[in-house]
């Protein structure tokens, strides 16, 4: 097994899709020459041609839409928006459209497509390079949402949303991007969507996150293990729609407190959807309120380090948080 | 000799179109105008809770619509373009149908409102109601046959108002880069709802915007059924042949208010909407036939009645359908088989 980053999984499990069916496009801003602003596509070209591997305009309703249309006309598109912060202008797109189709058409039109989108802060991007907008595509019916926080669930996952027959937002953390490297299964091996991990198994309470909040958390765990013999159950979500409800339901069962953990910031985000299931149909397990650590209610990531900082969820911000819980 | 024949030749036979050719192509404009016409009586008789017209457009989408082949080429249409889609494959009973939203109805099984034309059977893309999302999807169908080096031309259509969208721009500029072969056609009938032309369109002309994008622009008159064919059959052939997309507008008459909730009277004065009939593609094009003679009263008539018939049958068989199964609300928000096609 090869030991990979999350930008080199992302890379192979595009490569291997695009092999494995040659209806697999990739369409976005740079993926083409230079391989995409992060390096997702780097080599792409060079393999699978300028049809293949598609450099657009700057014209993110454009990305979302023809990619839309060549599902309809049976390609398996692969866009990426160059940073989720940019994909408003393909909003309409996205919402009014590609969630939809399949139901506005009564099943006879449907989408296999998978939009990537670089996400996140802590790498020095300010309001419009960090930005961690998953809630709004959560709370978009049709569509499925994801996103890895391992290079192997980061290369399986991808696989499957290319071969998903609904359109799939795909959200990589960039932080995550070269972080670490991890042993990735070799060959087809997909990881399907809907199913959550559990990172690290605990007794005392559970904390429920995805993406860079993975590492973070496992982080953490070990901290609150060490220093307080606090053992948490970290369980990566993976997807959150369609949400693995039983694994969160299953882990407050065990732990009886549930911490979520998101970069978003609180108020609306996807983090109330998950603190809602486990009120509604895990409350005879609760020992502790259900809470919520996210990030702060500005508009953005501020630039400067010592204000990104602020913003940021840190491993020290869960393990605080953790043994509130803990206590309570 | 050679001379006196090409001055007689008519023209429709110029363009390779034969007698029948142009005759279909009016009996294609009088039912589309007749199932029209059908569903304002049953809009006003309650049986459809909303129409939206065609009215006035039928001549440029008979026409522009033409030269697709069905089962092969594809088409995104809009709001107004019963013409076009039954040109292209619809039956007037799935028109009536799907107005009525009955459960089986081909284009939404009950789903979407009136006027949301589209039909996976016949390569007509769903359509939805924030205007000019379409044209992307045309275009990305073009991108995709041009990925796989196939044969495929897309059509794309859109009101004057809807061409001002970002999105527009953005699918023209991108057909305009890769020289897709699509076919946009904007088909201006001087009014979005209630907003005339002059506050609507910089510059006046859409088709003038064709030259920024690298593309061929044309500005045809909507009531001359044969200068819409042969700019369709132009950019049909120039999208085959690889030389990139065309933007026909079109100029046509809204012969009716905007929609059943619109009343064009508190905007539009009534000297104008009189004079509209003088525009109707319908008349002008039946003058023509008469002109060349491939069209009498007695053969008039007898479309007529055809017509006629065809769509009380089709209204008949619509109505009949079952209703939407409230049971069935929840299908189709995801693929109910989930595989790797």
């Amino acid at each position: 097994m090869p030991e990979l980053n999350i930008l080199e999984a992302v890379r192979l499990g595009m490569d291997e899709e695009m092999e494995r069916d040659e209806r697999v496009m990739v369409l976005g801003e740079d993926v083409g020459k230079k391989g995409g602003v992060f390096g997702a596509t780097e080599g792409l070209f060079a393999k699978y041609g300028a049809k293949r591997v598609l450099d657009t305009p700057l014209t993110e309703a454009m990305i979302a839409g023809a990619a839309a249309g060549a599902a309809i006309y049976g390609l398996r598109p692969i866009a990426e928006m160059q940073f989720a912060d940019f994909v408003y202008p393909a909003f309409n797109q996205i919402v009014s459209e590609i969630s939809r189709m399949r139901y506005r058409s009564n099943g006879t039109f449907g989408l296999p497509m998978v939009i990537r989108m670089p996400y996140g802060g802590g790498v020095h991007g300010a309001l419009y390079h960090s930005q961690s907008n998953e809630a709004y595509f959560t709370s978009t019916v049709g569509l499925k949402v994801v996103a890895p926080g391992t290079p192997a669930d980061a290369k399986g996952l991808l696989k499957a949303a290319v071969r998903d027959p609904d359109p799939v937002m795909f959200f990589e953390h960039k932080k995550t991007y070269r972080l670490f490297k991890a042993e990735v299964p070799d060959g087809d091996t997909v990881v399907p969507i809907g199913k959550a991990d559990v990172a690290r198994p605990g007794t005392h309470l559970s904390i429920f996150c995805y993406g860079l909040m993975r590492t973070f958390a496992l982080e953490a765990a070990e901290t609150l293990a060490r220093e307080d013999g606090i053992e948490a159950e970290v369980v990566d979500l993976r997807s959150l729609r369609p949400l693995d409800t039983e694994a969160i339901l299953a882990s407050v069962e065990k732990t009886s407190r549930a911490l979520v953990v998101h970069e978003a910031n609180r108020f609306g985000g996807f983090g109330a959807e998950v603190a809602a299931l486990i009120a509604e149909e895990g409350f005879e397990h609760l020992d502790a309120p259900v809470t919520r650590l996210a990030g702060p209610e500005v508009p953005g990531v501020p630039f400067h380090h010592n204000l990104e900082d602020w913003f940021m969820i840190s491993p020290a911000k869960i393990v605080d948080a953790a043994r509130a819980l803990a206590a309570y | 000799m050679v001379a006196k024949e090409t001055a007689t030749t008519p023209p429709h036979v110029e363009l390779g179109l034969t007698d029948d050719d142009v005759r279909a192509m009016y009996r294609q404009m009088l039912l589309a105008r007749a199932v029209d016409e059908r569903m304002w009586l049953m809009q006003r008789a309650g049986k459809i809770a909303f129409i939206i017209s065609g009215q006035g457009h039928e001549g440029a989408q008979v026409a522009t619509a033409w030269p697709l082949r069905p089962g092969q080429d594809w088409m995104a249409p809009y709001y107004r373009s019963i013409a076009s889609a039954i040109t292209f494959g619809m039956s007037a009973e799935d028109i009536v149908t799907a107005h009525l939203a009955k459960g089986d109805d081909v284009s939404s099984g009950g789903r979407q409102m009136p006027g949301h034309y589209g039909g996976a059977p016949y390569n007509i893309v769903s359509l939805s109601s924030p205007v000019g999302t379409q044209v992307l999807h045309a275009v990305g169908i073009a991108m995709g046959a041009w990925v796989r080096g196939e044969d495929v031309v897309t059509l794309t259509s859109f009101g004057e108002g809807t061409a001002n969208q970002g999105e527009i721009h953005e699918a023209m500029n991108f057909a305009g880069v890769h020289r897709l072969p699509v076919v946009f056609v904007c088909e201006n009938n001087g009014y979005a709802i209630s907003v005339p032309l002059d506050q609507q369109v910089g510059g006046g002309n859409v088709a003038a915007r064709a030259a920024g994008y690298g593309m061929t622009g044309v500005t045809v008159d909507g009531g001359d059924v044969l200068a819409c064919y042969r700019a369709a059959r132009d950019a049909h052939a120039r999208a085959r042949a690889g030389d990139g997309p065309t933007l026909i507008e079109a100029h046509v008459v809204r012969m009716t208010s905007h929609s059943s909730d619109d009343d064009q009277r508190r905007y539009r004065d009534p000297a104008e909407v009189e004079a509209l009939k003088e525009r109707d593609p319908i008349s002008i094009f039946g003058d023509q036939l008469r002109g060349w003679g491939l069209l009498d009263e007695e053969v008039d008539t007898q479309l007529r009645a055809d017509v006629k018939a065809e769509v009380n049958d089709a209204s008949k068989r619509a109505e009949a359908r079952p209703d939407p199964d409230v049971a069935t609300a929840l299908r189709h928000v995801y693929a109910e088989e989930q595989h790797d096609a």
